[in-house]
């Protein structure tokens, strides 16, 4: 008995080491090839993308596949981290030279800020169910992202400047507008790199898979199952609850500050902050396995890189994208195909070379 | 002093008034059934106890202890655990860690030190397993433990259900029929399940059930409830040989 268990314990850290494996060896293939000078360009431009979808797919993930709740404004939450994290390094570039501790800092920020938001909505929310929640959050990405389009933020020699009215802030001399409603932030220093987008999603890969298996993942995943039976063991719902839902728009919060740290001018747009978006989001999350955070990254990374390579299609590219989701969406369930994948799984290599060992 | 005692709880749903002047008194360590005809109202006074539902009327003390208008949570805290009649287990969750949600509130260790793997996590979850597989063996599932709840068989899934609500060390254990659905085979061996609990955990037990033999054959005392009163309440044999529970609830 002891035995069986120990192995269980064993089976979850081989799973872990098998994604932070698959990560890693992407991760040094891809380094492999910029320095031989053998990637597209497009495809290096697509490499931190692919890494702040991931965090966003498996962010998502623990609200929609661990707590089970309908979340549709994932985006939103991510818009709340891009700007405050964007609006912390502008303030912070003359202060803080070292862009080491001031990207750290504004990663902490955008996810501060971004989980705040996460609770605010929560506590109004979470007590309602289902669809409500959707609603509800949808209804908040789209007001965040057209409050920041009218928002304009300014700093000089006083302090911020915030205004929706006023856009010239009355800013002394010297002083410096930060974000300019529509037009947005522009010039944040572009510190993102691919690696550190990598070491990110690895870290946050942890954390959800540790938070998972601890004391407080079991009572998330027991009010998931059966919210009377939680609360007649004691679990405070609402508190575990939160804590699930502000540590997944944390996180987005974290791809946010990603995102806008990777690009020359960050704006409040549709697309990239937009309900199409959070829609994405969840794609990734559905076709990924619902609840299955190794599967959310594989289905960020298939999906984003997907369209790009579809690009050839021109004006039908779209239309040849939602056959593709509709067919993977079919086969990835297929109880043939799920069968195929058991048999030729990477935990079998592993068997597979013991075994060897042993004979 | 009674362990429980109940006076006058009474609630309504618009006109219907479900349970009326709910009196009982339970000592520590009985064994006690409460029985009557569907709908009489014995689901909705286990709610009410549990916090489920607000009595209009009425008090609960629990080792005079007011807990009346508590929520689940705190009711659960303050000692109480209960079982479904339908059952209501952590599906996906497999059958230890369905222990170990009941052990919630008696093993803490903080979000964080789950997240960062710090030496109270491991410290805590092996003291939590070895408190689980207690348990699970008593009710003869330690061999199940890594199984997924949903996939158990329905006589072990009830089963589970008690593990779960004593895994939260309560005073009083509220079991709402647990042999419903099961043969006559397994409602002996739960019975017999049902006792040694009783004496390994020192529980008090209130059961609702319809099954007579296991009414009969554990419970040291017998309520019965009819159109959410009381209609008669003692030792089963004045009970059962009452010619108005005869004639309301068990028939000729």
């Amino acid at each position: 008995m002891k035995n069986e268990r120990s192995k269980k314990i064993n089976k979850n850290i081989l799973n872990n080491v098998i994604t932070i494996g698959i990560i890693i060896i992407f991760y040094a293939i891809c380094q492999i090839m910029i320095q031989t000078g053998s990637m597209s360009n497009l495809m290096k431009g697509l490499l931190v993308n692919l890494c702040y979808y991931s965090i966003l797919a498996v962010s998502l993930n623990l609200t929609v596949g661990i707590l089970g709740e309908l979340s549709l404004g994932h985006a939103g939450f991510m818009c709340v981290g891009a700007f405050t994290g964007a609006i912390f390094t502008q303030c912070t570039v003359d202060i803080i030279p070292n862009t080491f501790i001031r990207f750290t800092l504004a990663l902490l920020i955008g996810a501060l800020f971004a989980a705040l938001f996460g609770m605010l909505i929560g506590v109004a929310v979470l007590r309602l169910r289902g669809d409500y929640l959707a609603i509800v959050t949808l209804a908040f990405g789209e007001i965040i992202k057209n409050f920041i389009n009218v928002l304009y933020i300014g700093l000089d020699g006083k302090g911020l400047h915030i205004s929706i009215i006023n856009t010239s802030l009355n800013l002394q001399d010297g002083g410096k507008v930060i974000l300019k409603g529509a037009q947005g932030i522009s010039g944040t220093p572009q510190n993102t790199t691919f690696t550190i987008a990598v070491i990110l999603l690895i870290i946050i890969y942890m954390i959800i898979v540790n938070l998972i298996k601890s004391r407080s993942g079991r009572a998330i995943m027991a009010i998931r199952d059966n919210r009377i039976a939680a609360e007649s063991v004691g679990i405070d719902i609402t508190r575990f609850k939160l804590l699930a839902f502000s540590i997944s728009a944390g996180m987005a919060g974290i791809a946010g500050v990603l995102y806008s740290h990777n690009i020359s001018s960050l704006t409040a747009s549709p697309k990239t902050f937009g309900y199409n978006q959070s829609i994405m989001i969840l794609v990734f999350v559905v076709l990924g396995g619902i609840g299955n955070i190794r599967g959310s990254i594989i289905a960020a990374v298939v999906l984003t890189l997907l369209p790009e390579y579809l690009r050839f299609l021109q004006d039908y590219r779209m239309l040849i994208y939602a056959i593709v989701l509709i067919v993977m969406m079919i086969f990835n369930w297929n109880p043939a195909c799920i069968e195929w994948r058991k048999r030729h799984q990477i935990k079998n290599l592993f068997n597979q070379f013991s075994k060897k060992k042993e004979a | 002093m009674a362990m429980l005692s109940v006076s006058n709880l009474g609630i309504s749903f618009g006109g219907l008034r479900a349970v009326d002047s709910f009196n009982i008194e339970i000592e520590k360590g009985e064994l006690y059934g409460l029985i009557g005809p569907n709908g009489a109202g014995k689901t909705t006074a286990f709610n009410l106890l549990t916090g489920v539902y607000k009595p209009d009327t009425g008090r609960v003390l629990l080792d005079g202890v007011n807990i009346t208008g508590l929520s689940t949570i705190g009711i659960n805290k303050a000692g109480i655990a209960r079982t479904f009649q339908n059952i209501r287990l952590f599906k996906n969750l497999s059958v230890l860690d369905n222990v170990k949600a009941g052990l919630h509130n008696n093993y803490k260790y903080s979000t964080l030190s789950g997240i960062l793997r710090l030496p109270s996590f491991f410290k805590t979850e092996r003291l939590m397993n070895e408190k689980a597989m207690d348990i699970l063996k008593v009710f003869d599932l330690d061999q199940e433990a890594n199984r997924l709840a949903s996939n158990l068989p329905y006589g072990k899934q009830r089963k589970l259900e008690i593990a779960r609500a004593l895994a939260t060390n309560p005073k009083l254990l509220l079991l709402d029929e647990p042999a419903a659905g099961m043969n006559p085979a397994e409602t002996v061996e739960l019975m017999e399940t049902i006792t040694l609990v009783r004496k390994k955990y020192d529980v008090t037990i209130l059961l609702i059930e319809h099954d007579m033999k296991l009414v009969a054959g554990i419970c040291e005392k017998i309520f019965v409830l009819n159109f959410g009163t009381e209609l008669a309440n003692g030792l089963p044999s004045e009970v059962l040989n009452n010619p108005e529970v005869i004639k309301a609830y068990l028939g000729a």
